[in-house]
């Protein structure tokens, strides 16, 4: 008889989640029809190249290649960003377009420039997108700010929920103006009392703001039929996107958005520990996201990107004490629950590899932006699988000639007995085409292990 | 000692260093020599930044507390600070880009080491850091991006200021997340800066030293 889910151990579930992979389904439970022989035989040549290099335990049959673009494949189509954000179909389009030109192993989907007018209806204002700030040729950008005040640590800590609904929320969007008046949820009790946890939902704002959720679920759903759409197309053809979600370091998820940049580092100061505490209280919510998305979407690759644990952001003591302790517990927990964790090491990180080394083997794939890669794969390379180097100006300026020699760098070096896969550094807008196409098809060409 | 503001701010004791400055303050003192030690202490963290010994945080949190010294100094003083400057730097986020963490270091960081700096902020006009370039006679001009979009609003902006014939009086640094050499013979600029400390470096080099 199968083992339930909960009493398979990290690996029996990891192996689960890629024989899952390994044979799609519709929406509707059906098994996804492939368009051709050619097509599956790719779809499970790819699924079976990325487990192995990710799994540390077969080297694969040549080195995967992998491309993640933030805006190129819109702007490669030759549209705005603002045309990527706001007409669905055309982004699908284009991204399928990028993927059937460039043949990808693996792709994270067509999700990047998301849906304009969603957050049009939601009013958002943590970022400055195409149209609201930016030129419409250019990427969404963050607006950096003290979302949350430095006297608010026992607010978030004692119920994030509420503080994310009625602070955090409406000081984000616009919109939500009206969850600032209701009552939290845990006041609903008893028949005695229970009526005045209502009335606020009877006050004009609340019910504005009600409105907007609605509207805004509608054209999420939108925008979200068509995404999935693309994906399963992108499958049939043979074109896997093993993305299940995403979350984040708990240090960059209250430094990034909630406190900012400054705020957190007045704190790691002012008051280091109520920021460990809050650490802690938000680690366990961490690990659900990824866990949730990856039910949600079926995939096991949970995107992490790091950001304030790069190498002139901490000191390595900082890095110790606030960064890595709950970093680490968000990817065990995902790992328990079967799924990758996919970081994604922004900038700079060779101080750091001896430190985030100290990880499960075969269980995790990282994004490798500046750091060296050499250096890298001697270090956390001995437990991990790396995506990387080749980097964004590389592909912008260079030639594909510099692209070729560097891929067969790459290969030669952290490619050596599997546990890497070939790709970008960091998440690009612009780039040469034929830049991306020599990284794409040479490693295929030389990538081949004997 | 207790009363060392200089080595206080060094070491980041940001209650003791406002404590000291409030006592000297109280005391009468010259507000003008309060403003130097502080100065003096900022300039060492800069040096432990460069030696590696300090981070990101570190210079944040001491530009925080030289801010607070600053604040309450400001109403005794008489007349503005004279500091002799080494030179005149203009600063910005080049067009397109509104990120300004990594270029607000920078500002910091010139700053502290003795240069006048004009910071023109995030997503600036080329034609902005022409006018800034004529108005101030500034010999350098330090370039910030993040994205890729940056690297052609980078060679935009050089190009403006050859074009207004202004090339050769300035030298350009440039800077920022996924900024290399690479980029910088793309931009036309004379140099490129992995962090705030070579901005500094560079600038000495050219106009400082
Ligand atoms: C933190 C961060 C964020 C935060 C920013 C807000 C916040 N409160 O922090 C959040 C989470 C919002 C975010 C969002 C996104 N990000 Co981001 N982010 C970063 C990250 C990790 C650090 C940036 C940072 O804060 N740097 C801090 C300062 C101190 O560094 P700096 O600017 O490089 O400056 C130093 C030096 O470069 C130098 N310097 C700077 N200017 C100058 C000038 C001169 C003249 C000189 C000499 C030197 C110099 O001195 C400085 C101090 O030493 C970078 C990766 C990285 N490590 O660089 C990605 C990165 C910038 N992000 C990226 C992306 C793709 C995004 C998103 C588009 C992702 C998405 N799909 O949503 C969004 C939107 C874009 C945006 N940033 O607004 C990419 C950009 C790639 C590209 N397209 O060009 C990067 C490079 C990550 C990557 N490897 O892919 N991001």
């Amino acid at each position: 008889m199968e083992k339930k889910w909960q009493e398979m151990t990290a690996d029996e579930k990891q192996e689960a989640q890629f024989q899952k992979l390994l044979s799609p389904k519709l929406p509707d439970g059906k098994d996804l029809p492939f368009q051709s022989p050619e097509a599956e035989a790719n779809y499970k040549a790819a699924i079976t190249r990325i487990k192995d290099a990710i799994q540390l335990k077969k080297t694969p049959d040549r080195v995967p290649v992998t491309i993640l673009p933030s805006m190129f494949p819109f702007t490669h189509a030759g549209m705005t960003v603002q045309e990527a954000m706001y007409d669905y179909d055309r982004c699908a389009l284009a991204f399928k377009k990028f993927i059937l030109e460039f043949k990808p192993d693996m792709h994270i989907g067509a999700a990047a420039p998301g849906p304009g007018k969603f957050f049009e209806i939601l009013d958002y204002k943590l970022y400055s997108w195409p149209g609201h700030g930016v030129a419409p040729e250019h990427s969404y950008q963050c607006n950096e700010g003290e979302y949350m005040k430095a006297e608010e640590y026992d607010l978030l800590l004692m119920d994030p929920s509420f503080f994310f609904r009625n602070f955090y929320l409406p000081r984000v969007f616009g919109a939500l103006q009206g969850f600032q008046m209701l009552p939290p949820l845990t006041g609903i009790l008893e028949m005695y009392g229970v009526a005045f946890n209502f009335i606020p939902y009877a006050l004009p704002p609340v019910q504005a703001t009600y409105k907007a959720l609605f509207e805004a679920g509608a054209e999420a759903l939108k925008w979200a039929m068509v995404m999935g759409g693309s994906n399963g197309e992108l499958a049939s053809l043979g074109f896997p996107n093993i993305l299940g979600g995403f979350t984040k370091a708990p240090f960059d998820t209250i430094g990034d958005t909630l406190r900012g940049t400054k705020g957190i580092i007045m704190d790691m100061y002012r008051q280091p520990d109520k920021l460990l505490q809050a650490l802690e209280a938000i680690t366990p919510i961490m690990i659900g996201m990824g866990l949730g998305a990856a039910q949600q979407t079926g995939n096991p690759l949970i995107f992490i990107p790091l950001h304030k644990g790069a190498d002139s952001f901490l000191s390595d003591a900082q890095f110790k004490k606030f960064y890595w302790p709950t970093l680490k517990q968000v990817m065990l927990g995902l790992i328990e629950g079967g799924c990758i964790p996919f970081p994604a090491l922004e900038g700079h990180w060779g101080s750091r590899l001896k430190v985030i080394q100290d990880i499960p083997k075969g269980k995790t794939v990282w994004m490798v932006d500046q750091t060296d890669m050499v250096k890298a794969k001697e270090t956390l390379g001995k437990n991990a699988c790396l995506i990387g180097n080749v980097s964004s100006s590389m592909l912008n300026l260079g030639t594909p000639d510099d692209v070729k020699a560097y891929c067969k760098k790459l290969i030669d070096t952290a490619g050596k007995g599997g546990g890497f896969i070939m790709g970008n550094g960091a998440f690009f807008d612009e780039a040469k085409p034929e830049n991306v196409k020599a990284m794409s098809d040479f490693t295929k060409e030389y990538g081949v292990y004997k | 000692m207790a009363k060392d503001l200089v080595n206080t701010l060094a070491d980041l004791k940001e209650k003791e260093a406002l404590g000291i400055v409030q006592e000297r303050l109280s005391a009468g003192e010259d507000p003008l020599r309060i403003l130097d030690d502080a100065r003096r202490g900022v300039e060492i963290v800069g040096k432990r930044f460069s030696d590696e010994e300090y981070f990101i945080p570190d210079l944040v949190y001491s530009g925080e507390i030289l801010k607070q010294i600053t604040d309450m100094v400001k109403p005794k003083l008489t007349k503005a600070a004279e500091v002799k400057r080494l030179g005149k730097v203009i600063v910005g986020t080049v067009a397109g880009d509104i990120h300004d963490i990594g270029k607000d270091i920078v500002v910091f960081m010139l700053d502290v080491n003795g240069f006048e700096v004009f910071d023109l902020g995030i997503d600036v006009p080329v034609q902005k850091f022409v006018d800034k370039i004529k108005e101030t006679g500034s010999g350098v001009v330090g370039l910030s991006g993040f994205l890729t979009l940056a690297f052609q609003s980078m060679k935009d902006t050089v190009g403006a200021i050859e074009k207004a014939g202004l090339r050769n009086e300035v030298k350009i640094m440039i800077g920022g997340g996924q900024i290399d050499d690479q980029v910088r013979s793309f931009t036309g600029a004379d140099a490129y800066g992995k962090d705030a400390m070579d901005a500094v470096k560079l600038a000495k080099g050219w106009i400082g030293g």
